[in-house]
């Protein structure tokens, strides 16, 4: 492997061109909207906004141009007076459901959604079946016969 | 010549872990002594071979040879020594030689330890941890040498990833993998137990040691990785859910299960069947978690290797072990046995509560972790899957778990009471509600859950405190009677105490600092000042540095509150010259109320700087609480019970199979 892979190297770049973005999150000064309630709202909507070239961070968070440009565009919105689920829905329209860090409930996620609640009703069923067999088995045991009684105590005399 | 040597040594490691793998297993088949007696040399061999192996590698890190395509490839003659050595596992082949000498030290562990094993499980668990280790050796190998050389050899190398350029980043990996790879031990014992067709409390007192080992590294190994975050990535924001760290969190969520559910079956031979399968899965995730990691199938913050074919590989080594545990598993287990009865209100069924909400917890994780994976794959269709979504389903299965810890060890074995175990409960109770409220009626912004979640924090605290006040305490003891139990407590009711504490400690930093922090983000010249959280912070300007490699831009702030000095801070910005990328290193005040924390941005136009200003209330307790979990661990791993008890108890039982061989 001393020959160096193009691609490896690609990937690399491209990772450091990523990495350079990453440091020192989120609002510059100069986003910050005068109103402060507006503000609070872009806030708010930012932080459930993903940036698109980093990994699970949110634009609130986010450092890259791109997070910047997403976040001046939601004030622009909010001032034009667009309410909290419009602006929303104008990124994604623009930007696809990948932008948004809680995803919208639909056939594709419906398993997402339900999977950890199936997991714990079936584990609940799962114990419960489970302790129903185990009592089942303790007081299904035959009490012992006379016979095995009389050889029982000729053991314990014996001992 | 070293280089190639550590190479050479490699090679070795792989021989004889196939021997480790094969023999024994023969011999224990066979019922062969001597055959099954190669386990024990053959893993004490290997690990002094991969130790060659990674010497080898660091020599060439330390001594800067950058004919080794590694070195040149992630190190520079410039950097700092302690990063020199850190560049050995701060890349994919390097960070895949630790992996295989945890393991073989683990191996060699047993070797070492396991005199009083019985002999077949003995063979039997060391062939499994051979077959690991050979596995993964020759993985490394054929995909990632990391001896590979170049020639002619260049002059200077190219440097290691700034960002891991950093104290708590360079000894996170060792801590995580000797986490992941402890685990390997449960899962060696698992799939031993397996192949035998028998287990019995002694089985569940070996693995106990080894799992309790594991999950302290990788506790604090995912410690260090969320501190690293906090202070390096410049937004004051201390866990991500980025896949890379549910990746390390699933196998620990896995791992505190293991731990609690292999104690019932220590102490009442209960659960057996459920132990051995979480075992399986806990040692699964761990896996999972290096794919994750080094497939590249994910790129993020962590993942810093980017090559399908290893992927591959690494993902048919995950269906190997994975698919064969889990197939043996089903052919096997129904031999195990049920064990002891017991009612669902008592000690076991506080542990199986446990069990329900860790593992479901842990399958939130999964499903948000591999879901847009999965989806992507199938689809096409990319989705996010963010805080948002496990704040939903991870946290109110977490919330009940937290209310239910206190009781746990309150309860009796077999049949419980709820009603006593509460009313010992019931000052702690009191506390943490009185303090909830409080909070609520004087808290003037943040959420309501707030205060109930500091107030469960308390509960945890306290209930741990509660507990061991009951212990000494019971049946109206005198003063020197409380003394005299105090000392006589097991070290393990100490340690257990202790780590719920720690935990208390972190959920109470995670929901202060959540819930309260305040930011500032203003443009401030030279002689401008801002505000925060009480403190006043003068910008006095930026002054330039020269590190050993790096040069930075170091902003100056005087700190005051109530107008006298309290500090300076030295938020930076460092450019690192030969990687030619920047990071940012945030100016930290640490208080008992908490952290002040600046970042420098950028400058802007007119002379002024952005600068970003946060007070994160109480987050040092986050990782403080993790610190107390791991000493927990530690206090408990010293109780004699559990170092001297079972090789004892293992050697009495054993001698008459010993002697009828």
């Amino acid at each position: 492997m001393t020959e160096r892979n193009p691609f490896f190297a690609f990937a690399l770049g491209l990772w450091l061109l990523v990495l350079a973005a990453v440091p020192a999150g989120a609002v510059q000064p100069d986003e910050i909207l005068a109103d402060p309630s507006l503000e609070a709202r872009a806030r708010a909507i930012s932080a459930g906004l993903r940036c698109l070239v980093c990994q699970n961070q949110s634009i609130d968070d986010s450092d890259a141009p791109l997070a910047r440009d997403l976040r001046l565009l939601v004030r622009e919105r909010l001032q034009e007076g667009d309410s909290d689920d419009e602006v929303v829905d104008f990124i994604v329209a623009r930007y696809g459901e990948f932008v948004l860090l809680k995803p919208r409930f639909s056939w594709t996620t419906a398993l997402l959604w339900f999977a950890t609640p199936a997991v714990l009703v079936a584990a609940l069923v799962l114990i419960w079946l489970a302790y129903r067999r185990r009592r089942a088995g303790s007081t299904g045991l035959a009490p012992l016969s006379a016979s095995e009684k009389r050889r029982l105590n000729r053991l314990l005399d014996e001992g | 010549m070293i280089a190639e040597t550590g190479h050479y040594a490699l090679i070795l490691a792989l021989a004889v872990a196939i021997v480790q793998t094969v023999l024994p297993l023969l011999g224990a088949r066979l019922r062969d002594p001597q055959l099954a007696a190669v386990a024990a040399p053959a893993a004490q061999m290997q690990f002094v071979l991969v130790t060659i192996a990674f010497i080898a590698l660091t020599i060439a890190y330390v001594t800067s040879d950058f004919s080794v395509e590694n070195v040149w490839r992630n190190s520079h003659s410039a950097k700092p020594l302690l990063y020199k050595i850190s560049g050995v596992w701060g890349n994919h082949e390097g960070s895949m030689v630790l992996w295989v000498l945890i393991l073989a030290l683990f191996g060699a562990s047993v070797a070492a330890f396991g005199a009083n094993l019985p002999r077949q499980l003995k063979a039997n668990v060391l062939a499994v941890q051979g077959s690991i280790a050979a596995a993964f050796l020759l993985f490394i190998i054929t995909t990632s040498n990391p001896f590979a050389r170049l020639s002619p050899a260049p002059f200077d190398g190219e440097g290691l990833n700034p960002v891991l350029q950093d104290p708590a980043l360079a000894f996170h990996p060792p801590f995580l993998y000797a986490g992941y790879v402890g685990f390997s031990m449960a899962f060696s014992f698992a799939v031993a137990a397996l192949i035998d067709g028998r287990i019995d409390a002694a089985w569940a007192r070996w693995v106990r040691p080894w799992t309790l080992a594991a999950w302290m590294c990788l506790t604090l190994g995912i410690a260090m990785g969320s501190w690293w975050a906090y202070y390096e990535l410049g937004w004051g924001g201390f866990w991500f859910w980025d896949p890379v760290e549910n990746a390390s969190f699933m196998p620990w969520l896995a791992g505190t299960a293991l731990l609690h559910s292999a104690l019932v079956m220590e102490k009442r031979d209960a659960l057996k069947v459920w132990t051995i399968l979480l075992a399986i899965i806990t040692f699964s995730l761990s896996l999972m978690g290096t794919f994750l990691v080094r497939s590249g199938v994910l790129t993020s913050v962590h993942a810093f290797a980017v090559d399908p074919a290893r992927g591959i590989f690494i993902l048919a080594i995950m269906g190997v072990f994975i698919g064969g545990a889990l197939a043996l598993f089903a052919w096997r287990a129904p031999l195990l046995g049920q064990g002891g009865l017991f009612a669902p209100i008592s000690r076991e069924g506080a542990l199986v509560l446990n069990n329900l909400l860790l593992t479901t917890a842990c399958a939130a994780v999964f499903v948000g972790t591999l879901y847009p994976l999965a989806l992507e794959a199938l689809t096409g269709d990319k989705i996010s899957v963010g805080a948002p979504f496990f704040n939903l389903t991870f946290g109110p299965l977490i919330v009940p778990l937290l209310i239910a810890v206190p009781f746990g060890p309150l309860l009796a074995w077999k049949r419980g009471d709820l009603v006593a175990a509460a009313q010992r409960l019931m000052a702690a109770a009191a506390v943490a509600i009185g303090v909830a409220i409080l909070l609520l009626a004087f808290q003037r912004r943040g959420p309501w859950l707030a205060p109930i979640g500091i107030g469960l924090g308390l509960w945890l605290i306290l209930g741990a405190l509660s507990e061991i006040a009951y212990r000494v305490r019971r049946s109206g003891a005198g003063s020197a009677e409380v003394w005299r139990r105090l000392r006589n407590l097991p070290r393990a009711a100490y340690g257990s105490a202790l780590a719920h504490a720690g935990l208390g400690l972190t959920v109470i930093g995670i929901v202060a600092t959540t819930a309260w922090r305040s930011e500032t983000i203003v443009a401030l010249k030279p002689g401008d000042t801002a505000e925060i959280a009480g403190y006043e912070l003068t910008f006095k300007g930026v002054a330039p540095n020269q590190g050993p490699n790096y040069r930075e831009r170091i902003g100056i702030f005087a700190v005051a509150r109530d107008g006298r000095a309290v500090t300076a801070l030295l938020p930076s910005k460092r450019e690192f010259t030969v990687e030619k990328s920047a990071t940012t290193e945030a100016g930290i005040h640490a208080s008992w109320r908490g952290d002040l924390y600046a970042v420098l941005g950028d400058p802007l136009d007119d002379g002024a700087y952005s600068v970003r200003l946060y007070f994160n209330p109480l987050v040092r307790l986050i990782w403080l609480g993790a610190l107390v979990m791991f000493a927990g661990g530690a206090v408990s791993l010293s109780d004699r019970r559990l170092r001297v008890g079972a090789p004892m108890r293992g050697r009495t039982k054993g001698a008459p199979a010993a002697a009828s061989k």
